[in-house]
């Protein structure tokens, strides 16, 4: 598995871009030049540094108030990996239960599970999301909520399908009949075997919230604005575009890439999980 | 018509008269589950007296099942009440607003068919070569960029430096340009992916391999045997995906102020138009499910093994 990953050297670029990523997010008060709210209006719309006029106080240049872009660029993958990571851990446990559940347990509790997914899909995620942002009230943690609870059908389907081979095997009949409760073969036996597949998904999830985030703080919708986002960088970049390129241009590549990079390794990690469609 | 074909057209009817429910129950509570409207829309300094009257304009009066009640009853007469901004049905309002988002959706249409369909066919005969690596590195790239950041890359290369395009406004074709092909960009992504592992799956079949052993050129053998049955599972997938397309329309129409429903929708939210609203997130879930029943029912027609099977 190791030996598929390393060879595919597009995924160990994406894995470096995700490790920085961490770090920035990690340790975003030690590597930030400045404090990413501190306006100094003096130095309003100051290009980047190797452009004429900028300078190295801030590399790439300032926003409409004065603010460091760099050092709102590093706080922004703040919000972005937090929503990200916690919208895909809320999905892959709500989705996991549902789908061992659906696909273990069958009859009725399988229908409606499965019937409640297809209604939801039917919703366009992105207006699900908006409309329930919109009038819950934006915050932090009611993005991370609103995109959690609309991304748990994939997992579901996924593992309900996986559960249905897995569940007619012998050690699964076997623990059955020795009278392991249904519980514990779901967590013991079913659920580590499930685990390869709701990786992948999660991690084009998080890639998925992570954009999904960034168009809801486009929008005005998403956290709160005095938070530093990527998509509210954009929005306030936007209004600066025939004059001062940079302000939108250094959120939208940092956007870009980390979308990029997650997607590029849940590629691989799929290719690893499932040779198969990696040769086709 | 068989009979079986008829039952799977009634469940795939049933199932979306279900959907279409749902989206109703669903912008129904969300309203009131926001807290209380009135409140919202009056200044805090309102008297009770104001409060009262506006509470019965609203309907607001009511206990919530008789509201829900009223509010469905209103749904089978099309009529879905006044907007709170703009004080017509809002049905007007939405009827208003489709011809600028029909005419944005066709434009991105048609271009990433024009697009796509080739890009597809390219990559999956040129599989593993450098041809379908730069093709599926395009979709990739396509498929994790966001609309509106396309948008304003497009704005600032066509209209900011090269003074090409307008960045913003509706009227004319050079007004479409832009956001027709930053709505485009995604959809383009998908079909192209699509339409490449299909046709990789068709083409190592049976009957294409007889093809080529009649000495049928590559070009033939693709377009005649192997795009004919590679489109249908992509046209399913588009069904699936037009969701996608909804939500790139919303922040597309944003970015380049394009008089459409997304941006109406947006708007609404933030002016609290609770009937707008619920009026908008129907309106999307409806046109979603019946792209899904068209290309469904299609998809059963067209191939004898889903008809069979249904």
């Amino acid at each position: 598995m190791t030996r598929t990953l390393i060879r595919n050297r597009l995924a160990l670029v994406a894995l470096g871009v995700l490790a920085l990523l961490l770090v920035a997010a990690a340790f975003s008060p030690l590597l930030a030049p400045d404090d990413p709210a501190k306006q100094d209006l003096l130095a309003r719309l100051k290009p980047p540094a190797w452009s004429d006029g900028g300078s190295l106080a801030h590399p790439l240049g300032t926003d409409q108030l004065g603010r460091d872009l760099l050092s709102r660029v590093i706080y922004g993958s703040r919000v972005s990996l937090l929503v990200g990571i916690g919208a895909a851990l809320l999905a892959g446990v709500v989705g996991a239960a549902a789908g061992l559940f659906a696909g273990f347990r069958g009859g009725w509790l399988d229908r409606v599970l499965m019937r409640f997914a297809d209604i939801q899909l039917a919703f366009p995620s992105l207006l699900l999301a908006l409309a329930i942002v919109g009038f819950l009230g934006s915050g932090l943690w009611n993005v991370v909520l609103v995109l959690g609870f609309t991304g748990w059908v994939s997992y579901a389907r996924v593992v309900r399908s996986e559960v249905l081979s897995l569940r007619t095997r012998d050690y699964v009949t076997q623990a059955r009949a020795t009278g392991v409760t249904d519980l514990t073969i779901m967590r013991r036996h079913l659920l580590p075997n499930v685990l390869p597949p709701l990786a992948t998904i999660a991690t084009l999830h998080i890639a998925a919230a992570i954009v999904a985030e960034a168009s809801l703080s486009y929008l005005g919708l998403g956290v709160p604005k005095e938070t530093v986002t990527w998509g509210s960088m954009l929005a306030d970049g936007q209004l600066y575009l025939g004059t001062s390129w940079w302000v939108a241009v250094f959120p939208g590549l940092a956007l870009m890439f980390t979308s990029l990079a997650i997607n590029i390794t849940g590629d691989a990690l799929r290719d690893v999980a499932d040779p198969k469609a990696y040769r086709r | 018509m068989s009979a079986s074909l008829a039952r799977h057209i009634a469940t795939r009817l049933g199932t979306a008269i279900g959907v279409l429910f749902a989206a109703a129950t669903l912008a129904f509570l969300l309203v009131r589950l926001s807290g209380d409207p009135v409140k919202q829309l009056l200044p805090p300094d309102a008297t009770a007296a104001q409060e009262a009257t506006l509470r019965h304009q609203l309907g607001l009066d009511q206990s919530t099942l008789a509201q829900y009640g009223d509010y469905l009853w209103g749904l089978l007469r099309l009529d879905l009440g006044d907007s709170l901004v703009y004080n017509e049905p809002v049905s007007q309002v939405i009827a208003d607003r489709i011809p600028a988002t029909l005419e944005l959706a066709a434009g991105a249409l048609v271009l990433s068919l024009l697009i796509a369909i080739p890009a597809g066919i390219y990559a999956a005969m040129r599989r593993g070569r450098a041809g379908d690596t730069g093709v599926m590195t395009a979709v990739l790239l396509g498929q994790s960029t966001p609309p509106f950041w396309i948008g304003i890359l497009l704005i600032l290369l066509f209209s900011v430096q090269l003074k090409a395009l307008p960045a913003s406004g509706y009227g004319t074709f050079a007004h479409l340009v832009l956001p027709a092909v930053t709505l485009s960009v995604y959809s383009i992504a998908v079909i192209a992916r699509l339409l490449r592992s299909s046709l990789i799956d068709v083409l190592g079949s049976d009957h294409i391999r007889t093809a080529k052993a009649k000495g049928l050129g590559p070009a033939k053998v693709v377009l005649a045997h192997g795009l004919r049955n590679a489109s249908l599972p992509t046209v399913t997938v588009i069904g699936l995906e037009f969701g996608g397309l909804l939500g790139g329309a919303i922040l597309t129409e944003q970015v380049f102020s394009w008089p459409g429903i997304g941006r109406l929708t947006v708007e609404a939210i933030s002016h609290r138009d609770f009937p707008l609203v619920q009026a908008a997130v129907l309106f999307f879930a409806a046109a979603f499910v019946i792209v899904n029943l068209l290309v469904d029912l299609s998809y059963s027609l067209l191939d004898p093994r889903v008809r069979d099977r249904a």
